[in-house]
């Protein structure tokens, strides 16, 4: 038993096949060995990947990768389609260049592509802020209702697209500045609370038992009527919201009334003009203008 | 061990070359005619013109797969009504088993594109090898110039037919004048010659190469085919009631004046000749056999020759054979449960297929409420919901759509970027033979009570045609 030799095949009594020669307490492994059918196609994958090395990118290196001879990257290809889809629909880009808001208006093929268009470009650009369907939310306005705080004709919404809303790095961007009464001890909490009461009532909701609602008047026709107008009814020019509609970007409870006046809200919009072209800001301002307020 | 020596046992019987001998008779002209027929159905029907209107196309089959359209003479099929085909495909398949009741294998024997395009094959290979006889000694002979030519010319008529078969496919996807020109300059799409390519091969390679084998080892049909046949079913049947002892004529009367018996089989093998699948008839129903009735002919013409009356071979059944053996009248019964009941499902489905067609709706609409927002609050207080409306207009005019809304009370509806009628109902026109895609905003005034989510139908009618179509949805509210 110890002379055998320990490479000699041996062999399984059972069914004659041949073992591995390992031994384990008696049990033997039986030698089947992987196809060679199989091991070709390995060893010709291995050949094969050699083969890949040099023709496509393969190795990192320090600071690039090995470029491959036929010099493929997908990027390469990701451009080639890029600039392919482009050329494709550059009449459809002209087209949508040079019409007018109302030409668009009036060709619904025209109408398919701008709202198409300026879909995508939203879903890109302003979903962040403004919901995927324009939906908005506190603080930032809803695009499908009728209320606008900067009007909702396609001149306007274009220009707000353009220079953006208190936004520094535009000039020409809207501006407006509602003051931060209770902050800047232009009013104390009762007058707010006054205040914020008339506000409530003129909006036709209901007002806290005990308010003062004509010294609330008193103090909204010294400070708020200039802006917002005497009955309530907002301001475009500046963009003063309507107060007595039943839209409102921060909410009319007490306490969001009170934190309005106290602290004021001056909420900013980006000016696209800088980041997108002409024709995808009309696009936009087609989609938007579509969404269900557009004037 | 055993069991290795089945594993090791082959899997199908070697094939061997059936050399089929030339035949003349009713059967073969038959299949002559329903050849031609069918090819030339096949190969000249891309051509057929059919006038839809300038705006659709004029080819009377078109499988449209760019414009997902398909047209078959005066019927437009979209995409959504590819059922009609599962209504053909179960027509298709109560036929095939009311022509298995009436006379067994009517499929495999005249109309199987495998046996017409082998039957065209096996032409060619006649045309330039000889009949039979000749083919066995040429084959078993060494190569020669003869030889090589003429086993050259037939693969290359082959391969032409092939090739044209392949051609007549791709032209049922593309205006076919077109595509021809297009071919024939090399401007085809890729797709076009691909696909040739592959029908081609196939093509070549099951009429030319296969043939019968891919009757006896590929097709699943004659193993259905003997799982729903009965002994009414009419096939390719040997007498052998009539036919054995198998003996000579001069041996035949030398017997029968002994009064010893004989049959009329006098053991020709001409039915084995000119049978295509190579099998001999005379050993009763096989899965083999296509029964294409080409041994019909060849007995008959020799049982004519011989003077014994025709009809050895026959259409005929087992049980009529036994009863004639047992001194019994032979019963046909073609009427009979199995083959009425095939004709009134064939009469159903495809009374419902024309009743389906003759009633479709030549318009649709599909709605898909908006999720986000899924309602807005106007500054009246109004509520409203927004509405993806695609409307689909398949009359080859272009059609005014008005909608209409009903559910919640004092739902306004309107289409952005469309005009109205003068009673408010937006219109929305639909380009000839498309669809057209909308937002609909359905706005409920305030005054009026709504729960979380209440049923809305929105209505689309044609303003000229009338015909109307509907789809629901909800109306969302706070």
């Amino acid at each position: 038993m110890a002379e055998q030799d320990k490479h000699a095949p041996q062999f399984d009594a059972a069914t004659g096949q041949s073992t591995t020669g390992h031994d384990w307490d008696g049990i033997q492994e039986l030698n089947t060995p992987l196809p060679r059918w199989w091991l070709g196609i390995f060893y010709a994958t291995i050949i094969w990947s050699i083969g890949y090395w040099i023709v496509y990118p393969a190795w990192p290196l320090v600071t690039d990768v090995t470029r491959g001879v036929i010099g493929y990257a997908s990027r390469i290809d990701i451009a080639q389609d890029m600039a392919l889809l482009k050329q494709e629909r550059a009449a459809q880009s002209k087209a949508l260049t040079e019409a007018s808001f109302e030409q668009i208006k009036a060709d619904p093929e025209l109408f398919r592509i701008a709202t198409a268009q300026g879909k995508a470009a939203f879903g890109d650009n302003c979903a962040a802020c403004h919901g995927v369907g324009g939906g908005g939310a506190k603080g930032y306005p809803n695009l499908n209702d009728d209320d606008w705080l900067w009007g909702g004709s396609f001149a306007e919404i274009q220009k707000t697209l353009e220079h953006g809303i208190r936004f520094a790095g535009d000039p020409d961007t809207r501006v407006s500045q509602m003051p931060a009464f209770g902050r800047d001890k232009m009013l104390d909490a009762a007058q707010i609370r006054a205040v914020a009461n008339h506000v409530r009532s003129i909006a036709g909701l209901s007002t806290e038992p005990k308010a003062d609602l004509a010294g609330g008047a008193k103090l909204y026709a010294d400070n708020c009527a200039a802006c917002h107008g005497d009955q309530g009814k907002g301001n475009r020019e500046m963009g003063a919201p309507d107060l007595t509609d039943a839209i409102s970007l921060y909410g009319m409870d007490m306490a969001s009334l009170t934190e309005t006046i106290t602290n004021s809200r001056n909420g900013v919009m980006p000016a696209w003009q800088q980041r997108l072209d002409a024709t995808t800001i009309k696009a936009l301002t087609v989609y938007v203008h579509s969404l269900g307020g557009g004037q | 061990m055993s069991t290795a020596d089945a594993d090791d046992l082959p899997l199908f019987a070697p094939s061997k070359k059936v050399y089929p001998q030339s035949v003349s008779g009713p059967y073969r002209r038959a299949k002559w005619i329903i050849l031609v027929l069918c090819l030339g159905i096949y190969y000249l029907l891309p051509f057929l013109r059919w006038d839809r209107g300038p705006n659709l196309p004029n080819q009377a089959v078109l499988a449209d797969i760019a414009n997902n359209r398909f047209y078959f003479f005066f019927i437009e099929i979209w995409p959504q009504e590819v059922y009609y085909f599962t209504g053909l495909l179960i027509l298709a398949a109560f036929v095939l088993f009311l022509m298995n009741a009436v006379a067994g294998r009517m499929w495999c024997g005249y109309l199987c594109p495998q046996t017409v395009w082998t039957d065209l094959f096996l032409a060619v290979e006649r045309f330039f090898e000889g009949d039979r006889r000749e083919r066995i000694k040429r084959d078993e002979a060494s190569w020669s110039f003869d030889k090589a030519w003429r086993k050259t010319a037939k693969h290359a008529v082959w391969l032409v037919i092939a090739w044209w078969t392949g051609g007549a496919w791709v032209l049922y996807f593309a205006d076919a004048p077109t595509l021809v020109k297009e071919l024939a300059t090399f401007t085809a799409p890729l797709s076009a010659y691909v696909w040739i390519a592959i029908l081609t091969f196939t093509t070549y390679s099951l009429a030319g190469i296969m043939r019968e084998q891919v009757c006896t080892y590929m097709c699943p049909w004659p193993r259905i085919q003997a799982a729903l046949t009965d002994d009414d079913a009419l096939n390719v049947t040997y007498r052998y009631d009539r036919g054995e002892p198998r003996v000579s004529v001069k041996q035949a009367q030398r017997l029968r004046s002994t009064g010893a018996p004989a049959g009329d089989c006098i053991d020709c093998n001409q039915c084995v000749a000119v049978c295509p699948t190579g099998i001999d008839i005379r050993d009763g129903a096989q899965m083999d056999c296509i029964q294409c009735g080409l041994c019909i002919d060849a007995c008959n013409t020799v049982m004519t020759k011989v003077g014994y009356p025709a009809g050895l071979i026959a259409y005929d059944t087992d049980d009529n054979v036994k009863r004639r053996q047992a001194g019994q009248k032979p019963v046909y019964r073609p009427l009979r449960a199995r083959t009425l009941t095939y004709a009134g499902l064939i009469l159903v489905v495809g009374g419902a297929m024309v009743y389906q067609l003759a009633t479709r709706k030549m318009a649709d609409i599909s709605v898909l409420h908006e999720r986000s927002p899924l309602f807005v609050k106007l500054s009246d207080g109004s509520i409203r919901n927004s509405y993806t409306v695609r409307l689909l207009n398949k009359r080859p005019e272009s059609r005014p759509f008005a909608l209409t809304v009903s559910g919640p009370a004092g739902a306004r509806i309107e289409a952005v970027g469309s005009a109205a009628t003068a009673d408010l109902r937006p219109v929305v026109t639909v380009e000839p033979d498309s669809s057209r895609e909308v937002r609909v905003l359905v706005t409920v005034p305030a005054d009026v009570h709504l729960d979380k989510s209440q049923p809305v139908t929105i209505t689309a009618s044609d303003l000229f045609a009338g015909e109307v179509v509907r789809a629901e949805d909800h109306f969302m509210a706070p």
